[in-house]
């Protein structure tokens, strides 16, 4: 299956809160970033965690600025997370 | 998420209950788990990461192709990330005047064993971890590095399946030492971003 990002999308996480174990940070939900770049192919860590088979998906390094984040700062943070917690952003957003 | 669970003896207990159930059920040999973690620690040491990065400031060809695909890269100074169940996609950015990289798993305590040995007792503490995202600059200071307002930070949390070493800027006056001399003024805290070298 093809990446469906790219560098330098936009993109926007999930405000999901799920139950499970999930490795989309609560500080990054919600949130718009930009993509970096492709950092691989992976089983999901929310399938793994259940015991489920985990289907491989694309993991990217998503930058943040931090004022989309936490409404403050003037550093970046890059997060690295499965396609399934993204969504495409409008790229006029806020976006770092 | 509990900050001190690595240390926790009721997690130590459960470990060992569980090691001796999977022990008893044939699962794996007695010992097999202890020998497999000092294999995956086997080598594992800063001076790894110092060594890459010595190399990254006298070879400039070295550093580009560290900085586009580092586990290709470091197989060059005969370092390999593929020392445990599987290899490990490794992340190296390196630190300018414009820009510092810091390093942080806020999730668990993601880390290159392979090339900085065991992680530091701060970095898997709760307070750096859920402090160095919000506010990396005071964080930094609190470790003694403060940064001039015009370098940007820049943190990356390890958050998924890779690791991550920083490239700490070369000092001045170190023009005439030689590689080995380079990588004996690298420090792992240098390597996480939480220190100058």
């Amino acid at each position: 299956m093809a990446d469906r990002f790219a560098p330098g999308d936009a993109v926007r996480t999930s405000t999901a809160d799920p139950a499970w174990h999930t490795r989309l940070p609560r500080y990054a939900r919600g949130a718009v970033g930009r993509v970096v770049e492709v950092a691989g192919h992976h089983p999901l860590a929310d399938d793994r965690a259940r015991g489920l088979p985990g289907t491989t998906r694309a993991v990217y390094h998503v930058r943040f600025a931090a004022a989309d984040l936490f409404g403050d700062g003037d550093h970046a943070v890059t997060v690295e997370l499965w396609e399934d917690y993204l969504e495409p952003a409008d790229p006029r957003g806020g976006t770092p | 998420m509990s900050g001190e669970h690595h240390g926790s003896s009721a997690i130590s207990e459960r470990v060992r209950h569980v090691e001796a159930l999977l022990e008893a059920r044939g699962l794996v040999d007695e010992g097999e788990i202890d020998r497999r973690i000092d294999e995956f620690l086997a080598g594992g040491s800063p001076a790894n990461g110092a060594r890459i990065t010595a190399r990254a400031w006298v070879d400039p060809g070295f550093r580009d192709r560290l900085l586009a695909d580092a586990n290709a890269a470091i197989r060059e100074v005969g370092l390999s990330m593929a020392g445990g169940l599987q290899e490990q996609r490794l992340k190296v950015v390196a630190n300018s005047a414009e820009e510092h990289n810091v390093v942080v798993c806020t999730l668990c305590s993601c880390y290159p064993i392979a090339l900085l040995g065991p992680s530091p007792a701060w970095y898997k503490s709760e307070a750096y971890r859920s402090r160095v995202v919000r506010d990396p600059r005071g964080v930094l200071a609190e470790f003694g590095l403060e940064l001039p307002a015009t370098t940007r930070i820049s943190v990356w949390d390890a958050s998924a399946e890779s690791r991550y070493m920083v490239v700490p800027r070369r000092p001045e006056g170190t023009e005439g030492a030689s590689e080995e001399e380079l990588a004996g003024l690298v420090t792992r805290k240098g390597l996480i971003g939480t220190a100058a070298v």
